[in-house]
């Protein structure tokens, strides 16, 4: 960080299990993870004084159902990112004096629905005016609908498109907490069913129940903690449209690449310098957005990277190493299970663990290529 | 047509169409819009990215919705799965 010592993430875990939780409400997602995550940290409850969650179920209800009375509160909502924007507008709150240990929390019972708010498109908003009326229902059928323009202009085929679902299957298999572990072919994926062409089942991400949390201070504390520290080097965010319809070229997404281009500055680091990738996928095309708006590769060029074998296991860029919402799980706003297995790793404690990287880098995405978050973390200081 | 998907898994109301596609096309005048196609099959074999279409009106309760046509269909072609 640029100014003061920055902050560490001092506790990161998330429930007991994830998957099919139909015992657990939305709230006890977040309050399992809330307290794994406080625990993991050997910290108390009472010795949280900030709190940042989306709605539903929200701060106030988070932070009243775990005894906390917060002197800091955050509740940005801008879909599966919103983590990631939490940890940013946490660490400027830390640096600022406005709360001293701050808890992000998630928790969805994305498969099981148990509290959660009805799926609906209000008439007047833009996605129920001008999607709505042609047949949309939900992500499979917009933030996919990029995929077919970025085929032709820069020749990314199907087989390589499904590639992106088999080789983090291979990461999955390493996982004993991953929902899909059976290693699959790009047939097995080309043979799956439809589900909005380009689309097959396997190349879209699982729909399950969970929650995760985060326990972020101050890096002046580094050593107090029952866990290594993991710095919080550099962060990001961006918006670019709520409607797909209008993201400005169909082939790349800017606020993907805004959001990395302030994380990397602030880090002070390139993309030579990462060991560790994270990059949220709800679908197969999106690390291939995102692997080329972090300017890992050129445009064009992330498809066969993926399938030249250099993101799976023995590759030189690990990337979604817990499998990935297409393998691991995916509750409706991953971005906090890309940041706990980052955390994960650059402790050295994952289930797929890679040599302990010095770097890893998660990219979180927000509705369809809507809004991003960018964080850049790292096992030592600067 | 700058880009599409074809839908398997038909929103409440849709249900009627099979598969369907949902696209984006770019307008002449400059802005580019979410729309269905009519008068064509839904099939990635029909359907194929810059062929040139024009407006039509289907009617939709008491709106009319502009969905697209592909170019050199006759004027007023029904759509192939009609709702």
């Amino acid at each position: 960080m640029s100014r003061g010592p920055g902050v560490i993430i001092a506790g990161a875990a998330e429930t007991d299990q994830v998957g099919r939780l139909p015992g657990h409400s939305t709230l006890a997602l977040h309050m399992e993870a809330a307290v794994n995550a406080v625990r993991d940290a050997g910290l108390n409850l009472r010795d949280i004084d900030g709190i940042a969650t989306v709605s539903v179920p929200g701060p106030v209800q988070v932070a009243h159902a775990l005894g906390i009375l917060p002197r800091w509160i955050d509740g940005t909502g801008v879909g599966g990112t919103s983590f990631l924007l939490h940890v940013r507008h946490a660490a400027a709150a830390i640096q600022a004096g406005y709360a001293r240990t701050v808890l992000v929390t998630h928790g969805e019972s994305g498969r099981s629905r148990i509290g959660a708010a009805p799926f609906r498109i209000p008439p007047s908003s833009p996605a129920g005016q001008f999607e709505a009326p042609y047949g949309t229902f939900g992500p499979t059928t917009t933030f996919t609908i990029t995929a077919l323009r970025y085929m032709k202009d820069f020749g990314l085929t199907h087989e390589q498109l499904a590639y992106v679902a088999v080789a983090q299957r291979r990461w999955a298999a390493k996982n004993p907490r991953a929902a899909y572990r059976d290693p699959i072919t790009v047939e097995d994926v080309l043979a799956s069913r439809l589900i909005a062409y380009p689309f097959h089942l396997l190349e879209c991400c699982l729909v399950t129940d969970g929650g995760g949390a985060l326990v972020i201070t101050s890096a002046d504390r580094a050593g107090d903690f029952a866990k290594p520290p993991v710095y919080v080097l550099g962060t990001g965010e961006s918006a670019e449209t709520p409607m797909i319809s209008q993201l400005a070229d169909f082939t790349e997404s800017r606020a993907f690449r805004l959001a990395g281009q302030a994380a990397f500055a602030e880090a002070g680091v390139g993309v030579r310098d990462v060991n560790h990738l994270m990059i949220y996928d709800a679908f197969a095309h999106v690390p291939i957005y995102g692997l080329e708006a972090l300017g890992f590769v050129g445009k064009g060029e992330a498809g066969g990277f993926i399938a030249d074998g250099n993101t799976e296991p023995g590759g030189r860029l690990p990337l979604n190493t817990n499998g990935g919402g297409l393998s691991y799980t995916h509750t409706g706003m991953y971005g906090m299970f890309a940041i706990t297995e980052a955390v994960r790793q650059v402790r050295g404690e994952a289930a797929a663990q890679i040599e302990a990287p010095d770097i890893s880098v998660v990219l979180g995405n927000g509705g369809a290529f809507a809004t991003a978050g960018v964080l850049v973390l790292g096992r030592q200081p600067s | 047509m700058y880009s599409y998907v074809i839908n398997h898994r038909p929103a409440p109301g849709f249900e009627d169409d099979g598969p369907y596609a949902i696209a984006v096309v770019q307008l002449a005048e400059g802005p580019r819009m979410m729309t269905s196609l009519a008068g064509v099959a839904s099939t990635p074999e029909e359907l194929i990215l810059d062929i040139p279409l024009r407006v039509t009106f289907e009617r939709r309760g008491d709106v009319f919705l502009p969905v697209f046509t592909p170019a050199a269909a006759p004027s007023g072609a029904p759509r192939g799965a009609g709702r």
